[in-house]
């Protein structure tokens, strides 16, 4: 009873004691105001009111002629197609690469680890114009390849082509085969020297098959600059590090015992990577495709350099917008810089509604792995 | 199934893990595998499971060499000492995943995982998630994980390392009574000498990747085979003297010691357990140390002693029984004699 009513008696102290300290811990009004204040002013005036400013321009001379600039126009509906044709293909390239690296470093140690480490990097330090200008060199007609790939272009195509179908086949079949040597039986159990003559034979008939069927047309050459295959190269060399440098640290800290444990407990290699990596890397995964995709749509300078801006060609958005902005078509060039505001938009929604769902999954992560 | 390890030898740069390190474990045993850290248990470990690959050297699980097979193939079941159970499967499908993996039906996954679950009495927790558990209910889970598939070895890395004092106590008696249910082969690593002795049949004794002394805990605890599993085993007092014509002399007192009758002396350890050493208040005839009493521990089954001997300055722990005690009636600053009832002697062996 006595020690009940001495807690009572606390209690208001208690709270008096806290209010303090919060108010000691507090600074002044005027201090708190202002510096509010500095931030919703720099914000207003260095994000919201030029972003708003993009829609007010696009709409200023009504939602009919809005619509107008964005679908009557072919060159306008070609960017936005071909924008929509080279992110996801470079985002798709770097997620597996990105996987691929990331793995490597994470897991492994050996020679020149320290080197790729850094090397995943160079996109971000390299200015991106100079990256398009790098592929120029390389590919361009001027450059080491170009006028190769101009003259013999087609001919390597069948080659290429072939060599990634047998590549591909090759890593099938080491990913399926059994790995217990006596549950070998059949196929699996065919020696490496008959594996290298079966590959071989694929090979040559696929490059045969080309040959006869023409499935790559006869009188087209391989063009990578001014050309699509360009503007994906230099978006995917750009937005490269996004999805590695979110896998590694996540890689890490998880470490490889889970793992471990799944192969120990019977799981193969592409068991292992589906049911237990994936899943424990999954929002880094996916945080680092949204950075990627909202970076590679937004691409400009190493685009700029390799596409030649031909019109309803190798067009972009960016490039599309700027275009229109150079011909003084103000209401075109906002109509469609208003559509990719929309889309980072868009992708800063989804991020947030993810970072809103990761605390739970995170938290188990932590009193998971070390409690 | 019994495994038979045979001169496995494994590099990490020119960190020497284990360093042709051979060693039969019996079908149905429970061995430990005992060491400072650094000394190449977890190593050893891991190589048994396929986690690790040897330099040299081979695996054998029942005569069938398994040193090339992958981790997979090898049918053990392995617990990590940080669990490693998969954070985003509830504790069913952890336990059920090497059923999954292996192809077994869901139907049939379900009975084993059911029948698991209540042997690690866990029944009704099955939906929860790795994280909504207690570490030694997580221990519990990732044993079960492992036995899924029933495995024909059981290896544990250093199952209890990351739990409370208490729960450890606890899930060694379990672990001691699971194994003597299902038997499986089973090696488990630690360097707890308490709990390699509470839990095991024989004890590994590792150093600097070799194998020191292998045995059942009383015969290590009892005869050890040398210098480092004397001293690693427990509490030791190591007075330093002269081996001669069987005998061995440490400041002024002489014990006996057979296995040296060379005439010509040389400098040899002698080591005493603090529970095998006499204290009296007089001398005896034998021969013995005059001692300082400088501190009383009597908490415990039994009352510790620290002593100085009074010629050499050097500290001697001794443990004494209550009843004795009392019957001293030891306080701090007593002169005392300290005679010891046995002792044991290694002489540093020949540098050829």
């Amino acid at each position: 009873m006595t020690v009940e009513t001495a807690e009572v008696r606390d209690a208001p102290r208690a709270k008096s004691a806290a209010t303090k300290i919060r108010r000691a811990q507090q600074d002044p009004a005027w201090l708190r105001w202002s510096l509010t204040g500095l931030a919703v002013a720099v914000v207003g005036v260095l994000i919201v009111l030029p972003v708003a400013n993009v829609f007010a321009g696009a709409l200023a001379e009504g939602a009919a002629v809005y619509w107008k600039n964005l679908v009557d126009d072919p060159d306008t509906r070609h960017a936005i197609g071909l924008t929509l044709t080279v992110v996801p293909i470079a985002v798709t390239a770097n997620v597996v690469f990105g996987v691929a690296a990331a793995w490597a470093i994470a897991r492994f140690s050996f020679p020149g680890r320290t080197l790729l480490t850094a090397l995943i990097d160079l996109p971000f330090s390299v200015s991106p114009v100079v990256a398009g200008l790098m592929f120029v060199l390389i590919f361009g007609l001027q450059g080491y390849f170009g006028a190769f790939l101009r003259r013999d272009g087609y001919a390597i195509m069948p080659y290429l082509v072939a060599a990634l179908l047998v590549l591909l086949l090759a890593v099938a079949y080491f990913v399926f085969r059994p790995s217990h040597p006596r549950a070998r039986r059949g196929l699996w159990k065919t020696p490496p020297l008959g594996l290298a003559f079966v590959f071989a034979t694929v090979f040559v008939l696929l490059v045969l098959g080309q040959q006869a069927f023409e499935v790559w047309p006869a009188n087209k050459s391989l063009k990578i600059i001014f050309a699509t295959p360009g503007l994906v190269l230099a978006t995917a060399f750009v937005t490269f590090p996004f999805v590695a440098r979110e896998l590694i640290p996540v890689m890490n800290a998880i470490g490889a015992d889970e793992e471990l444990a799944a192969l120990s407990l019977g799981a193969n290699g592409w068991q292992m990577f589906w049911h237990v990596t994936v899943p424990n890397v999954k929002w880094g995964l996916v945080y680092g495709i949204i950075l990627c995709n909202a970076r590679a749509m937004g691409e400009f300078g190493a685009v700029y350099v390799v596409s030649g801006h031909i019109a309803g060609e190798t067009d972009t958005m960016p490039l599309r917008i700027e275009k229109l902005f150079q011909e003084y078509n103000m209401p075109g060039s906002f109509a469609v810089a208003s559509v990719l505001t929309l889309l980072a938009i868009l992708t800063l929604v989804v991020k947030r509604k993810l970072e809103d769902r990761i605390p739970q999954s995170e938290q188990g992560r932590r009193t998971g792995a070390h409690p | 199934m019994s495994i038979r390890i045979q001169g496995v030898s494994k590099n990490f740069g020119s960190f020497r893990a284990l360093d042709e390190v051979s060693l039969d474990v019996p079908s149905g045993s429970l061995l430990a595998l005992l060491g400072p850290s650094g000394s190449g248990k977890t190593t050893l470990l891991r190589i048994i499971a396929g986690l690790e690959v040897a330099d040299r050297g081979t695996v054998l699980h029942h005569d069938e060499n398994i040193t090339d097979y992958e981790a997979r193939d090898r049918k053990v079941g392995f617990v990590f000492q940080h669990y490693a159970l998969f954070r985003h499967m509830t504790i069913a499908e952890n336990i059920g995943y090497g059923l999954r993996v292996r192809g077994v039906s869901k139907q049939e996954r379900q009975t084993r995982v059911d029948e698991l679950l209540k042997l690690i009495r866990l029944e009704g927790l099955g939906s929860r998630y790795p994280a909504q558990l207690s570490g030694g209910q997580r221990q519990r889970v990732a044993l079960a994980r492992a036995l899924a598939a029933r495995p024909n070895v059981l290896l544990l890395d250093e199952p209890f390392g990351a739990l409370d004092a208490k729960v450890r106590t606890e899930l060694r008696q379990w672990l001691r009574k699971l194994h003597e249910e299902i038997q499986v082969t089973s090696v488990f690593v630690t360097h707890d000498q308490e709990e390699a002795f509470e839990v095991a049949d024989h004890v590994v004794i590792m150093n600097e990747g070799r194998i020191e002394q292998v045995g059942t805990p009383a015969e290590v605890f009892e005869r050890p085979a040398n210098a480092f599993v004397m001293d690693f085993l427990g509490n030791v007092n190591v007075f330093h003297g002269r081996v001669e014509r069987g005998r061995a002399v440490v400041s002024g007192l002489s014990v006996a010691y057979p296995d040296y009758q060379h005439p010509e002396g040389r400098d040899a350890a002698v080591y005493v357990r603090p529970h095998e050493l006499e204290v009296e208040p007089t001398p005896t005839e034998a021969g013995s140390l005059a001692a300082k009493v400088l501190h009383v521990n009597p908490t415990g089954s039994r009352t510790k002693v620290e002593l100085r001997a009074l010629d050499s300055n050097q500290l001697i722990n001794v443990e004494l029984t209550p009843e004795r005690f009392a019957e001293l009636g030891l306080k701090s600053g007593d002169i005392v004699h300290v005679s010891p009832r046995r002792v044991r002697v290694f002489v540093p062996d020949y540098e050829i």
